[in-house]
């Protein structure tokens, strides 16, 4: 990865608002690079200035200082027309399209390539149609913004970034709003984009878990420190993810929950998802599973999972439910 | 999708329901005048009475035309102002033009020429189109600067309603100094009239209209963008700043000419992108622009033929039949049609 150039490189970057007597410094000393085909997650908490280092990587506000390089050039001087075709977006604005069709919005991607009467050429229907397909949403292209549900639309606005045709595309939190399952598919369907098209993906996230499995790199932003650049289980492991989340709670080595065992030791025999979930039972009801104990459960995984425990005598169960209530 | 049904509408019945309409309003007045003369004296054919040649052509073609050019223009603006503020209650006066249009003419009507007496009316029809752009003018070149200086549009529309709320104080205040017969010349401007128009005024209008609507064919790229948002626009290459200042140029130029020369017209710019939008259910401004312009010229005709109570000598105040019909037009059609906030936003 060190030989290949980024795509796009922040340099000394300061962001933040306002001019100088009155200026608000959110971020400084930002030294950053992305590169193509990589999904970079942009983490942090809340306030950190994560949309303030997206508003300046986008132009949609001034640096206070410092450079960024898209392609070895200067953004600023790069115009706003030439910038279209470098960077798309997704962000969090509301958007005021709601008779338009999801395909007419997707088609205002190609705004950039074309002239002002908008008149749409056969190559860019074929890009309109492939983004499409990329992302999967087929079905509903000739449906009304206002029909769609929230993952749906944030899918359509993916697809209409893409046909944008350009090298980097920034997100602002995809998934906010977002239910587990769309959640999970936005960020597969950017990971899956990163690498078809080889485009450099930054997405800002508050999807610790989904970013840990999905992300090439993670940004990581702290208060008082540096974004921290890092590879994501390399961030797990030296604590940084810790120390900027706070996380409580939780234990981010085993991916898991802290759980208090307080109430006793079982043992556990059987193997599988049976076991897993088991155990998740067991140890959220505050039981250890150890490997000797005078408790012992045994896992029949037949046609029908049942679970046999032997305490002071013998019991067979047909649910998880019904063995907590017997311990 | 459904790309013939609205190439239909927009290039059959719409132009279709304009020419019938243009001719019934010129078939109907005070004066009955029997079709197969209105026919032949609109053809350049002979034989009908001067009289009758010289309303049809000197009153009542002009009318018509006006009434084409105000409902287009003025429906045009609305539709801008509307998507630039991303509000459905936006029409073409929210900058304060009409209320700039309003202090010149009060204070040409209220303060200065009305010693000369309201007997003048031929001279000062054209000293009030005079204050009004005037007036319309001054503002316009306010809300320019400021639009040039901040960075949303939500801005720029407080303080067009600044502008608004400033004129109309100095208004109320000239008035509450003027005399009864004066009050009363400027409320029958703020009534509003598409007569009385003569064809050199007529011909400026549609040089207007022209300009206007050229503009207004660059401006379907950062209109349709600007539904998504500002930020959306600037990320799609267009130069944001620039499209909200021809934007407004495009709306003080028809609307302040408009009201220059008939008066301050409600209602239409506000309703007609809407009733457009649900006619002809889609949000982009390649259709809706010439879509919006046609259903604007169309409704302004029948709002002019009500005006005129055919059959009598009275003529309404056109600014009244527009709210009179216009208004329960929009409200059956969004309770037949559900809910506006549809068409209008996401």
């Amino acid at each position: 990865m060190a030989s290949k150039s980024p795509i796009l490189s922040i340099e000394n970057l300061a962001i933040g608002y306002g001019k100088p007597p009155n200026q608000n410094m959110i971020m400084d000393g930002l030294n950053l690079n992305l590169f193509s085909g990589q999904l970079v997650c942009f983490m942090g908490p809340n306030g950190v200035g994560k949309s303030t280092l997206i508003r300046t990587m986008i132009g949609a506000q001034p640096p206070l200082a410092g450079q960024l390089f898209i392609n070895g050039q200067n953004t600023s001087d790069i115009t706003i027309a030439e910038m279209a075709r470098l960077v798309s977006v997704v962000l969090t604005d509301k958007i005021n399209a709601g008779n338009m069709t999801a395909q007419e919005l997707i088609a205002m991607g190609r705004y950039p390539h074309l002239g002002w009467s908008v008149s749409l050429s056969k190559s860019d229907i074929e890009v309109i149609d492939q983004s499409i397909n990329q992302t999967n949403i087929n079905a509903l292209r000739n449906r009304k913004i206002y029909e769609l549900s929230d993952g749906q639309l944030q899918k359509v606005m993916i697809a209409r970034a893409l046909c944008q045709d350009t090298p980097i595309m920034v997100l602002d939190e995809p998934t906010a709003h977002l239910d587990l399952n769309n959640r999970v598919e936005v960020i597969n369907l950017l990971s899956d984009l990163a690498k078809s098209t080889n485009k450099a993906i930054l997405m800002a996230t508050h999807e610790l878990d989904l970013a840990l499995q999905s992300a090439d790199r993670i940004w990581l932003a702290g208060p008082d420190e540096p974004i921290i650049d890092g590879f994501p289980e390399d961030l797990v492991l030296n604590g940084k993810i810790d120390e900027v989340f706070g996380l409580k709670g939780f234990d981010l080595k085993t991916g898991r929950l802290e759980k208090q065992l307080g109430k006793g030791e079982v043992s556990l025999i059987g193997d599988g998802h049976a076991f897993l979930w088991t155990k998740n039972a067991l140890e959220r009801y505050g039981y250890a599973v150890v490997d000797e104990s005078e408790i012992v459960i045994n896992i029949i995984n037949d046609s029908n999972i049942a679970w046999q425990i032997k305490n002071k005598g013998e019991y067979t169960v047909n649910t998880l439910e019904e063995l907590i209530s017997l311990l | 999708m459904n790309n013939n049904n609205y190439k239909i509408k927009l290039l059959l019945w719409l132009p279709l329901a304009i020419v019938l309409l243009f001719i019934l309003n010129i078939s109907l007045g005070s004066i009955t005048i029997p079709f197969p003369d209105v026919l032949s004296i609109i053809m350049g054919g002979e034989g009908a009475s001067e009289s009758w040649k010289n309303i049809i052509i000197n009153f009542r073609l002009p009318k018509a035309l006006a009434a084409l050019v105000v409902g287009a223009g003025l429906s045009i603006s609305g539709l801008q102002m509307q998507t630039l503020f991303r509000n459905p209650l936006a029409g073409p006066f929210v900058l304060g033009i009409s209320s700039g249009a309003s202090l010149g003419v009060a204070l040409l009507l209220l303060a200065g020429v009305s010693v000369y007496g309201v007997g003048l009316f031929n001279f000062t029809n054209w000293l009030v189109a005079i204050a009004a752009s005037t007036g319309s003018g001054l503002v316009l070149i306010l809300v320019m600067i400021v639009s040039l200086r901040v960075r949303d549009s939500m801005t720029l529309l407080i303080i067009g309603l600044m502008f608004g709320s400033l004129t109309g104080a100095v208004v109320s205040i000239l008035q509450y100094f003027s005399t009864g017969e004066e009050v009363q010349v400027y409320l029958f401007w703020t009534f509003g009239s598409l007569g009385g128009l003569n064809w050199s005024e007529v011909l400026i209008l549609y040089i207007i209209l022209l300009a206007g609507l050229s503009l207004n064919f660059v401006l379907i790229k950062p209109l349709n963008a600007l539904l998504l948002s500002e930020n959306y626009a600037k990320s799609l290459g267009l130069n944001v700043k620039q499209a909200r200042f021809l934007i407004i140029l495009s709306t003080s130029l028809l609307a302040g000419s408009i009201t220059a020369f008939c008066g301050p017209i409600a209602f239409i710019g506000l309703a007609v992108p809407h009733l457009t939008r649900l006619l002809f259910n889609t949000s982009d401004h390649k259709i809706l622009i010439p879509a919006v312009a046609m259903t604007g010229a169309i409704i302004m005709l029948v709002c002019d033929m009500v005006a005129q109570l055919p059959g009598s000598d009275m003529i309404l105040p056109i600014n009244a039949i527009t709210s009179l019909l216009g208004a329960p037009v929009v409200i059956w059609i969004i309770l037949r049609r559900g809910s506006m906030k549809n068409t209008f936003a996401g």
